[in-house]
């Protein structure tokens, strides 16, 4: 049976939400029972949804589309990219409740409910076809997530949520603003429309700017940046792995939807100042990275030059910078959540997140020694991994047009390395010095169930990422086609024959001599 | 399944079974599979090999699956089979099969074999993927893999810091030099919008004489995309500048520094060099580069390799030096010298390593040689082995009549450096450093065998004897051997070593027409491989005049004199020399002060950068003047919300939702 011939999209939105309300009124196993049969229920149907997928012509496929009151439509629809992002959400759903199975112990039905709330409003935004709708589901993400720090949060959850809260909304009141314009200008908030739509290009300024400030924040980039490391240390390890799998995905997927193929004149204009920032941020976050005493303060400065990766693909303006770009978003999905996952094991034994309390945790616990590394290596980039297909492809795409952004974002991968492996040494290796760490028991089967199916994901997308790109490969050229038009020349144009160059052949001895004086 | 697959998979299975399943299956099991799996690898690579040799085997290309298709850009899992891949694959599977043999006795009593096993086969693996790569990316991934398998065997044992310390600066040293050859991948494919090898060197000649826009600057072409893989070459190979990884990688068991750290990782870069020659034929600069590094780094491991004390430094410090000598030898255009001195080499130097772990394991894991001496006696046929492997590596012989290995491999390098020399290339300087180094090449060898097996013992001095014999130096007194035996190793460590000497002794003599003789056979087997064979230098290579010939001779020689004068004619030689020339002694043993400098302008202000950054950036400066700053404004709030938990946070998310839908209904009323 085809899933096309079904509202499956409403129906993955609508299933989290009913069991979500359930959960407000079970007590503790009963809503985690819940929780957890609603969400791999969820899961099943995506698995039907990418199996129907035809990923010959991309966008848009599965839409519906019901007129509610006003200008606001009920419509739905997905192409390949929005197809890779939902079945990230729903592949890490079940992990997260499993994850919380037995670390949250205080209002479980309402924790269960934020977490299955999020789910239905993640895939809302990812497959939401009316500009207002998207913007009812992004901003609502943000409720369940604000509470989920807010509430079961660490000692210092209140100013953590405060400075997520502040950072998200100051940047998506000026994308409300731009949209009401797009909407008088074009008379639609059909996306699929406005994205054949050309907006003036003294406008297109203007809007991709306001369109930034919302998404920027969200990737997030630097400087605005600051709210993340906060959010994860204070956030619980579900909620870690939600907000670095998909809600920090929520920025790169709205340069991909709206800035790009909506703005392609103001995004070849002001492509300097995401590779710019992209830059300084690789840097900068990979250095603060490496001096982190904190465990999940590391990972999360770790995102943010992992996602400037992201920013300088999407705005390489061809296939390979953006396809990689994705595929950096999939993997970061996969690999940070995973990292924060491993944080979480030890930190439900030890109840601390501070590195130094660690130290050869290879002895102890060998499963969890060898899990970490994969992870570890993930996030470097090592080939056979997800994190390499993804950071190779953009990074060749920028290379086509800017070398010094490529050589500066390319720094990441030497960068990364010394951190993580600074961290995993710190950790894993070593002595035990710390009596309570070096007692601590290896995985146990649940935890087990939790990173051995993000393991097999990373290392099958790191040998056949073929599954992945498939079904983003044409909507990814049709983007790449509509903003040609746009596309900066690179700093890297070849040119034949150039007569300055003659010094450099080789010149080859005069075998005439040597001889004669052999003889 | 063909042949190669099996090659090449089988280690990785072995790896895989080993590793994960070690519990199930015990540790003699998984040391025998990842053993079995090794010495079967060897025995099919060997008729490749042969049937490359003999010209039986034509070239070809193994799909295996498909790995990336991104627009323009694809490239897909593959192996190569030709002559240079098969070089490479003897290489790797016999060193690697002895050294799998000859763990078995050397980490006899090491709880964790089995992961130290599976980490042997995983390597295994990965430089077969390596040298099989039909394109870039694969090669990228086999480097990058050979690398985390250095990581991994290198921190083997964990618990030391000093391992730890040295496996991370391994694998971030490495990755400075992947940069440029990822760099560099991406500048191919920018030029030749392919990245599979065979389609990027038929294009080379089209784009010969085009230039490129690179950071801003206007270069060769060529050029630059030679020097980026290069760069990759140089850390890899470690090669000046990015070789200081390589000595501190002796932390790692002796039986790893044999295998990678002598015979096979460290000569990736030599292959890509070779494999990619013809791109570097376009471009004489990027051959300059090539031949100053690689002379450069010739000499300075040599003269550091003078003063070390810590016999597996010394052999490391002679890797280094050896590796100069063949990336130099593809400077100047002798690529088929170059194979053929990495061939010899991973068996003489694999030689001396297992020998020195041998030696190590005979003295109680004493790694120091001024507390050696007089072993020549106990360990017999370490002694032996290693006798050929030093008479290998000075390249004993006699001009016209053949000798051992490296009297072929390097004699070649030094003759083909002198014929190559011109006025647009630095063959000149690589040849007097050639000669040189051969000299110092010499000192060291013979010095390591002097002061390990000749001479008085002086064991007593080492703490490791001390502890055995439960002895301190004054209570042993006039007996300097402290009542230690050193043992003669275990039959497993002694046959990979026997096997190594008849490698040593006899792959120069026997293959050299294959490698450096054109109408003997290097012609017709370097046709079969991507090598550029530069036929000319070849026959001015063998008709340089006899003095040149000579030199290394009268260089080895004249090394083994005074190693000879220093260390068993006179007791305190070295000593004296050290006192006289106490600057440049101590510049040589602090290794040209390279660690020190690098920690001055790179570990150091990065750690301090990273404070810096995350203090004053991120909390003095962003916070303080963003959220924080409008969080003064309601301290007050904040304050209450201490007090009232969670029921504040509810309200706030009520009147986020609220505001919301405040938001969408005036939307609603203005779109209308």
């Amino acid at each position: 049976m085809n899933a096309a011939d079904f509202p499956i999209l409403t129906t993955l939105i609508v299933i989290p939400a009913v069991a979500a309300i359930m959960c407000l009124f079970l007590r503790a196993d009963g809503a985690r029972l819940i929780a957890l049969i609603a969400t791999l229920f969820n899961l099943i149907l995506g698995v039907w949804l990418w199996a129907s997928y035809d990923p010959s012509y991309g966008q848009w496929q599965f839409q519906e589309s019901v007129m509610l009151f006003g200008p606001v439509g009920w419509k739905l629809g997905i192409d390949g990219i929005s197809l890779m992002l939902i079945m990230l959400s729903l592949f890490l759903m079940p992990i997260c409740i499993g994850a919380s199975w037995r670390a949250i112990t205080d209002r479980v039905g309402e924790y269960m409910a934020a977490f299955l709330f999020m789910e239905s409003l993640m895939i809302g935004v990812f497959a939401a076809q009316d500009l207002l709708l998207f913007y009812i589901f992004f901003e609502a993400g943000l409720i369940p997530m604000y509470l989920i720090i807010g509430i079961w949060g660490g000692k210092d959850r209140i100013y953590a949520a405060y400075k997520f809260f502040l950072y998200t909304l100051l940047g998506s009141v000026l994308m409300l603003i731009a949209m009401l314009w797009m909407i008088q200008q074009a008379g639609t908030a059909d996306i699929p429309t406005l994205l054949n739509h050309d907006f003036p290009p003294e406008a297109q300024t203007w809007l991709w700017l306001a369109f930034f400030a919302s998404f920027a924040v969200k990737m997030p980039m630097w400087p605005v940046h600051t709210w993340l490391p906060d959010a994860h240390v204070q956030a619980p390890t579900a909620g870690s792995v939600i907000l670095a799998g998909v809600l920090l995905k929520m920025g790169g997927y709205g340069f991909l939807r709206f800035s790009l193929p909506m703005f392609p004149e103001a995004s070849a204009q002001l492509i300097y100042l995401v590779f710019v920032l992209s830059m300084v941020a690789v840097v900068y976050t990979s250095l603060v990275a490496l001096v982190q005493k904190d465990m999940k303060k590391l990972i999360a400065y770790s995102s943010v030059a992992h996602m400037a990766i992201v920013t300088v693909g999407l705005f390489a303006f061809n296939q390979q910078g953006i396809e990689g770009a994705i595929i950096v978003m999939l993997s970061h999905g996969l690999v940070s959540g995973a990292l924060f996952l491993c944080v979480g094991v030890i930190y439900d034994r030890l109840h601390t997140r501070e590195i130094d309390r660690y130290g050869g945790l290879s002895i102890n616990m060998p499963k969890y020694a060898l899990f970490f590394m994969l992870f570890t290596m993930a996030s470097v980039g090592l080939p056979g991994t997800s994190g390499f297909v993804g950071e190779f492809l953009a990074l060749a795409g920028t290379y086509q047009v800017s070398t010094w952004a490529t050589l500066i974002c390319a720094t990441g991968i030497i960068l990364g390395a010394g951190y993580m492996l600074y961290l995993y040494r710190r950790v894993a290796f070593g002595e035990q010095k710390n009596e309570d760490a070096a007692a601590m028991p290896d995985l146990n089967r649940r935890e087990l169930w939790l990173l051995a199916p993000i393991a097999a994901v990373v290392l099958w997308m790191g040998v056949y990422p073929e599954s992945f790109l498939r079904p983003i490969r044409a909507d990814v050229s049709k983007i790449v086609e509509r903003i040609d038009r746009a596309a900066p020349d690179g700093d890297s144009a070849l040119l034949a024959d150039d007569p300055a160059m003659k010094g450099y052949r080789v010149q080859r001895a005069e075998h005439g001599d040597k001889e004669g004086s052999a003889h | 399944m063909s042949s190669i697959e099996i090659i090449v998979f089988l280690p990785l299975l072995a790896a895989i079974v080993a590793g994960l399943g070690q519990r199930l299956i015990g540790a003699v099991a998984a040391k025998t599979l990842t053993t079995g799996a090794l010495f079967i690898s060897c025995i099919l690579s060997w008729p490749i090999f042969l049937g490359f040799v003999s010209g039986d085997i034509q070239p070809y290309v193994m799909p295996v699956a498909q790995w990336v298709q991104s627009g323009g850009l694809s490239f897909n899992w593959e192996l190569r089979v030709d002559s240079l891949t098969a070089v490479m694959l003897v290489v790797i599977t016999t060193v690697s099969a002895l050294v799998h043999l000859y763990s078995w006795g050397y980490m006899e009593e090491d709880p964790d074999q089995p992961r130290f096993f599976a980490y042997l086969s995983l390597f295994t693996f990965a430089m077969l993927m390596l040298v099989t790569a039909n394109n870039l990316v694969q090669m990228f991934f086999g480097w990058e893999g050979v690398g985390l398998a250095s990581y991994l065997l290198i921190g083997f044992w964990y618990k030391k810091p000093s391992a730890n310390a040295a496996a991370i600066k391994a694998f971030v040293v490495n990755r400075v030099g992947d940069l440029g050859f990822m760099l560099g991948i991406f500048g191919i494919f920018l030029v030749f919008q392919t990245v599979s090898i065979p389609d990027i060197l038929a294009a080379a000649p089209e784009q010969t004489g085009s230039s490129i826009g690179f950071l801003g600057l206007r270069l060769d072409t060529m050029s630059i995309l030679c020097i980026l893989l290069f760069i990759g070459a140089m850390g890899k190979s470690a090669q000046l500048g990015l070789h200081t990884w390589l000595p501190d990688a002796m932390e790692g068991p002796t039986p790893v520094s044999a295998l990678i750290h002598a015979a096979t990782m460290v000569t990736a870069g030599v292959f890509m060099v070779c494999r990619m020659s013809p791109l570097f034929e376009a471009s004489q600069y990027a051959l300059n580069v090539v031949i100053i590094v690689g002379a450069t780094t010739a000499i300075f491991a040599a003269t550091v390799g003078l003063v070390q004390n810590d016999i597996k430094r010394v052999i490391a410090y002679s890797t280094c030096s050896q590796l100069g000598y063949m990336f130099f030898a593809a400077g100047v255009g002798a690529y088929s010298a170059a194979m053929f001195h990495l061939f010899t080499h991973a068996f003489f130097k694999a030689l001396l390593f297992l020998g020195a772990g041998s030696v190590i394991h005979a003295m109680h894991h004493e790694q120091d040689m001024r507390y050696y001496g007089a072993l020549r006696k106990h360990i017999p046929i370490t002694f032996w082995t290693m006798i050929a492997g030093t008479l290998a590596i000075t390249g004993v012989g006699i001009v016209g009549l053949g000798g051992f290995a490296g009297f072929h491999s390097k004699d070649a390098i030094i003759e083909a450096a002198y014929a190559a020399s011109n006025a647009a290339n630095f063959g000149g300087y690589a040849f007097f450093i050639g000669v040189f180094a051969a000299l110092l090449t010499s000192f060291y060898s013979w010095r390591l065998i002097f002061l390990t097996f000749f001479g008085k013992a002086r064991w007593i001095g080492s703490e490791h004897i001390q502890h055995s014999v439960h002895k301190t130096p004054k209570q042993a007194g006039k007996d300097t051997t402290g009542g230690y035996h050193p043992h003669e190793s275990p039959w497993t460590m002694l046959l990979p070593l026997a096997l190594l000497t008849v490698g040593a002794v006899f792959s120069g003599y026997i293959f050299k027409n294959a490698f450096i003789y054109a109408e003997e056979g290097g012609t017709a087997f370097w046709a079969a491989s991507t090598l550029y064979f530069n036929v000319d230098l070849i026959h001015a290579m063998h008709e340089v005049p006899l003095w040149v010939k000579l030199s290394s001779t009268v260089a080895m020689l004249t090394g083994l004199l005074v190693a000879y004068m220093m260390y068993i004619r006179s007791d305190d030689a070295p000593q004296k020399l050290a006192a006289t020339f106490r600057p440049l002694y101590n510049f040589f043993y602090n290794k040209w002060y390279f660690d020190e400098l690098y920690d001055l302008i790179f570990v150091k202000p990065a750690f301090w950068f990273g404070r810096i950054l995350w203090k004053g950036g991120d909390e003095g400066t962003i916070d303080r003047f963003g959220p924080n700053g409008s969080a003064a404004l309601i301290a007050f709030g904040s304050r209450m919300a201490v007090r009232l938990q969670s029921g504040y946070v509810y309200s706030y998310a009520l009147v986020m939702l609220l505001g919301l839908v405040a938001l969408i209904s005036w939307m609603m009323v203005a779109a209308r």
